[in-house]
């Protein structure tokens, strides 16, 4: 078995079940049904595997939490709204039934009866696509009524309507239940209180084809790909200035430097880096030698997110790539908090000045205390990762901001 | 118990106790624009961030649950810091025309930038230059001034359950609306004014007619006749810094006169009138075998609720008038004979804690009369307005009398004012009029109170008359919930009804004295009953003008004249 | 109870459905994708239906619908260019693409030209970053565009 080739093998394969089955699909779905919940769970503690969304939380410590009170919920989410992040586009467009195989087991293991698999609203061919997928496991016994004589588990597609803060768990299951998606507060976990105040186990797309791969192949084959912290293959996004963008599967722990090689190289020559996503700090050249997984990111004060590499090379305005952020956050906020809401509208708007060259000297200090202001008092993730987009850019190429501010001062010295 | 620490003091408070709450019982008054205590925590300001020991992030202290051992900092440099920086925030996107704004010194934005010293805004203001709306007959919003705390969202959803309106857009667009292009006059919004009584801001306000009393008043050519409502006699003192539930009708009366109203009647004396109509229509109702239960009908927040989400239950309703509409109508037929004044002449003023009594003298059927039975409705804080242009010393001000014949009324009556009122005051009165025996005790205390609802059963002559009482919207639709299933298995769990639109009744109305907590409400409900007590006259049937009224105009209960001025029909919505 | 400005008719299939989601809880988002698939909008009338049969707060059915940038209240053109602006786009010039659309077309972003045919729109990262910068209209993804071919790729939409 290649290391390295987990998900794209199936890049020249049909997404039929058929092919699935050929590369050994639904055989970690048949181990599970011999095993208990307990072994499931363990198996998956045991490959250590972290939630592929972007927070990198233990998936087996989301699943212990089942307290086996029914009805409950598994929900795939496949609201993928982060920019620079096409991953689980690619696992649904090409092994589609790799996430409903890890769908059934993550059910049987906590015993839940009902499946949502949450579709952004801006990939409607896959979710046809998925309808097709569906109805095939369907089929062949792996999805519906008596997958066992004990064990019967449907999944039905929702599809979203575009809001990049549905990808926080709570605001996807307001989502899911017909609401406006902005989150709840935790606790009540939605383990404990999800759908319709039943237990609902939310899982990314990659995290429930690695589910089936660790039931495939074994727990201690996964932990023997990647870092030991952070175990397993990785999808990577990488686009921007380089010369092949796409998707691309390495290990864990991999560094910066393999992936853009991989990628063909940089375009003209590199200026910077944002890693994570949007939510990502934007770093210089230096995070060349970064190693990608949850643990070494987050000693370097930054995320692995979703697995996005955005690469930016000379010809790329810092003040632009900037702006161009904060409005995406301004537009993406949900409105719930004041320090998110408004926020997001001030630093958007003095981003937008900086670029225009109406940018005032006091405007970085400002950009940096709102930034504060929203990373201490927002109410979910979302508000509180501007922060490093905003102080990353101010600190790592703030002579370029200086630049713009300072001309657009100079002109208005010499008018007076 | 939970010991926790906030600041350098040790406190216990009770398990399930928010931070916030356990640092008010230290005496520590942590800021916040969108907590209130009489609803749900939302969460949404984020002032309220305090820091935890063991907590990487700070915390809501709103949301956060105290827990044993806690070790709370509530002042620290950057939570200062945080404080002021979200405030400014908030502030630029607000406008700037504090010295016009009706909640010009008790918004309460305004008063934690004061406290919190925003001098300067460093961010470039924005405003939204939002249009006003006018078009609900109480209630004008101005979004331009609302701060999204979502409190307005939480009491119509949660407590009035009539959602009319809700967050629309998102991010900083975020606005709260009854829908994309819907106006507040054309939604689903009973006018109950629970939003103003909750809105920090002056994004929210009653529908003010001052301008238009003040003229009434100085045309000499109009007679203005006032009636004041149950509610108002407890609350308005705290406008003026009297306690709440102080009684104050007396000052009332005086700075009416004062204000020039030429004549002074009382909601009171209707109310008792309100109470041999609908008392009679529930004698009828029971022994002809009429549609059961019976439900009041005085708080036109209610009816505009019950055409709307009930329609298939509106023949239980009663046909009565509310007492403001009831004595509009005499005003401008019986006084106005009476009195030899061309009712053309007489502007009817009432005084409400209601918002939505603005509404109901609106409704195009209320003009039996030959006129628009009630042309005015100030709220109790219109009132308070009126008086201090006038520059009157409520507080030191005499006490007078109202002007005879419409103006005498009972305990029953003042009770009108808070939820269960209505119901007593009927039983009091149908218990005799059926009976003709005294009653011994004419206390029903299990129906006073705050309580969302209430039940009872009383037996009138071996016959068990079973009745319940809500208050809060959201309680009446648990409890019409319960008469439709029951009508559909052919059942009847109650007799007789009482709702009220607002949670502990009139008392708690949208236009009562802000800072209109439940707290406060249960102490105005005291104040009515202590009135009550201390009233020579307890029951509606005894009140003597009220008979007098019957002798002279009316002839008796339920008459035809009766029915052609004092009652009225609802349409499905 | 909703006041109903005009009168609209669903699709007997627009019907179907909405009568199979009714009963299911959370039902409200997949009835708007339907409703939107048929009108291409949501018009003010159906919102108001869709609050009457399935007995949701009008308000409700705003907020929701305003809350995500998919459904839309004004009738887009037949032809809705999506551009998308997420940052890999942005890099190799999607917003170029948005001003150059804008004079070949002679309308402003969330417009639709007067014969109803056209219509541009901003929108989020599509997922398709490999392809950046990324045109989306109607279900085809257009990759790597540059502003040379949006004249030959308007054409090709106009029959």
């Amino acid at each position: 078995m290649n290391q390295t080739d987990l998900f794209l093998r199936f890049k020249n394969l049909s997404p039929n079940i058929d092919d699935y089955l050929n590369e050994n699909g639904y055989s970690g779905l048949r181990t599970a049904l011999t095993l208990t919940s307990a072994q499931i769970i363990e198996k998956i503690e045991k490959a250590r595997l972290l939630g592929r969304g972007g927070a990198g939380f233990p998936t087996a410590i989301k699943w212990k939490a089942s307290t086996g009170k029914t009805p409950s919920y598994i929900v795939c989410n496949a609201d993928e709204g982060e920019p620079g992040t096409f991953k689980d586009r690619f696992i649904m467009t090409h092994s589609p039934h790799m996430m409903i195989e890890g769908m059934v087991i993550a059910a049987y293991a906590v015993k839940a009866t009902k499946g949502y698999i949450y579709i952004r609203g801006e990939y409607p061919e896959i979710a046809s696509n998925l309808e097709n997928s569906l109805l095939e496991a369907e089929q062949r016994g792996y999805l519906g009524k008596n997958i066992t004589k004990d064990f019967s588990f449907s999944i039905e597609i929702i599809k979203g309507g575009g809001s990049y803060v549905v990808g926080d768990e709570t605001a996807l299951l307001n989502s899911l239940m017909g609401n406006r998606g902005i989150p709840w507060n935790k606790p009540p976990f939605p383990a404990e209180k999800g759908l319709w105040e039943q237990p609902t186990y939310i899982n990314n797309v990659e995290t429930l084809a690695c589910v089936s791969l660790i039931l495939q192949y074994g727990s201690d084959w996964f932990r023997s790909i990647g870092t030991p912290e952070s175990p397993g293959p990785k999808l990577y996004c990488i686009s921007g200035k380089v010369q092949s963008p796409g998707v691309y599967e390495a290990p864990m722990g991999s560094t910066v430097r393999d992936l853009i090689s991989l990628a063909g190289g940089v375009i003209g020559t590199l200026k910077a880096i944002q890693i994570g996503g949007t939510a990502g700090p934007i770093y210089p050249s230096e995070a060349l030698d970064f190693h990608l997984d949850f643990k070494s990111m987050s000693s370097k004060g930054g995320i692995l997110g979703s697995g996005a590499i955005v690469v930016m090379n000379t010809d790329t305005s810092m003040a632009e790539v900037l702006e161009v952020e904060m409005r995406f956050f301004a537009e993406e906020s949900c409105g719930k908090c004041f320090p998110c809401r408004y926020g997001t509208r001030q630093l958007s708007f003095m981003a937008n000045n900086i670029v225009l060259g109406k940018g005032k000297r006091d405007f970085l200090e400002l950009m940096e205390e709102t930034a504060d202001i929203m990373k201490g008092s927002s109410f979910c993730p979302f508000g509180k990762s501007v922060e490093m987009p905003v102080k990353s850019v101010l600190n790592n190429f703030s002579g370029e901001l200086h630049a713009l501010i300072r001309q657009n001062d100079y002109i208005r010295e010499v008018q007076i | 118990m939970i010991t926790l620490t906030i600041d350098k003091t040790t406190i216990q408070v009770a398990k399930g106790t928010s931070v916030l709450d356990a640092a008010k019982q230290a005496g520590v008054d942590i800021p916040t624009l969108c907590r209130h205590e009489d609803l749900t925590p939302l969460g949404t300001c984020g002032m309220c961030m305090v820091d935890i020991d063991g907590f990487k992030d700070l915390q809501r202290a709103c949301i956060t649950e105290a827990v044993e051992g806690m070790q709370v900092q509530t002042n620290t440099p950057q939570l200062r810091k945080l404080r002021r920086g979200l405030l400014e925030l908030v502030l630029a996107t607000h406008p700037d025309d504090c010295l016009q704004c009706i909640k010009h010194g008790s918004c309460e934005l305004q008063k934690l930038a004061d406290r919190f010293e925003i001098r300067t805004l460093r961010y470039d203001k924005y405003t939204r230059g939002l249009p006003l709306d006018r078009t609900a007959a109480g209630i004008v919003r101005d979004m331009n001034k609302c701060i999204g705390c979502g409190r307005c969202v939480s009491v119509c959803h949660e407590v009035q359950s009539v959602k009319a309106i809700d967050f629309m857009g998102r991010g900083s667009d975020t606005i709260i609306s009854p829908g994309y292009g819907v106006s507040m006059g054309s939604s689903v919004c009973v006018n109950c004014g629970q939003c103003i009584v909750y809105c920090p801001t002056g994004a929210l306000y009653e529908k003010e007619m001052i301008d238009e009393v003040w003229e009434a008043l100085d045309d000499p050519k109009k007679v203005v006749v006032a009636q004041v409502a149950p509610a108002v006699r407890v609350a308005l003192g705290e406008e003026f810094g009297m306690a709440p539930g102080s009684l104050v009708i007396g000052k009332i009366y005086s700075a009416l006169r004062s204000l020039g109203i030429d004549y002074i009647f009382d909601t009171n004396f209707s109310a008792d009138l309100t109470i041999l109509e609908e008392g009679t229509e529930l004698l009828e109702r029971l022994s002809s075998g009429g549609t059961l239960p019976l439900i009041t009908s005085c708080s036109p927040g209610w009816i505009k609720f019950g055409e709307t989400y009930y329609p298939e239950l509106l023949d239980h309703v009663s046909t009565c008038k509310s007492p403001q509409q009831m004595l509009g109508t005499i005003i401008k037929t019986y006084f106005a004979k009476t009195h030899t004044i061309d009712p053309e002449n007489i502007v009817s003023l009432s005084i409400m804690p209601c918002t939505a009594k603005k509404f109901e003298a609106a409704r195009p059927e209320m003009n039996d009369s030959g006129y628009q039975d009630v042309d005015y409705v100030l709220t109790t804080r219109e009132l308070a307005r009126m008086i201090r242009q006038a520059g009157l010393q409520f507080k030191s001000i005499q006490e007078e009398n109202p002007d005879p014949v419409l103006s005498q009324y009972t305990g029953a009556a003042t009770i009108f004012g808070a939820s269960g009122g209505v119901m007593e005051a009927a039983i009091r009165s149908a218990y005799e009029l059926k009976t003709q025996k005294t009653l011994g005790s004419l206390d029903f205390t299990d129906l006073r109170g705050i309580e969302g609802i209430k039940k009872a059963s009383v037996d009138i002559e071996g016959t068990e008359v079973r009745v319940a009482v809500s208050n809060g919207l959201s309680n009446a639709r648990k409890l019409l919930n319960i008469v439709a299933e029951a009508k559909e298995r052919g059942e009847m769990p109650f007799h007789f009804i009482e709702i009220m639109a607002c949670r502990g009744g009139c008392i708690g109305g949208g236009g009562q004295p802000l800072e209109n907590t439940l707290a406060k409400r249960a102490q105005r409900i005291e104040g009515l009953y202590a009135e009550d007590k201390n009233l020579p006259i307890r029951k509606s049937h005894e009140n003597a003008e009220v008979l007098g009224l019957y002798k002279e105009f009316l002839q008796k209960p339920g008459s035809e004249i009766s029915h052609h001025l004092l009652h009225t029909h609802y349409t499905a919505r | 109870m909703a006041v109903t400005n005009e009168a609209i008719s669903f699709s007997p299939v627009l019907h179907d459905f909405i009568a199979e989601w009714k009963e299911k809880p959370g039902n409200l988002i997949m009835i708007l994708h339907k409703v939107q698939e048929e009108f291409g909008f949501i018009p003010r009338a159906a919102a108001d239906k869709v609050a009457e049969m399935i007995d949701v707060p009008l308000a409700k059915i705003y907020g929701v619908i305003t809350f995500y940038h998919f459904f839309k209240l004004e009738k887009p053109g037949t032809h809705n260019i999506q551009v998308c602006l997420g940052t890999a786009c942005y890099m190799k010039g999607g917003s170029n693409l948005i001003d150059e659309l804008q004079n070949l077309l002679g309308i402003a972003v969330n417009e639709a030209t007067a014969d109803g045919k056209f219509s541009i729109e901003g929108v989020r990262c599509v997922g398709c970053c490999g392809l950046a910068p990324v045109l989306v209209i109607g279900d085809e993804v257009f990759g790597k565009v540059t502003k040379d071919q949006l004249p030959g790729i308007i054409a090709g939409l106009s029959d």
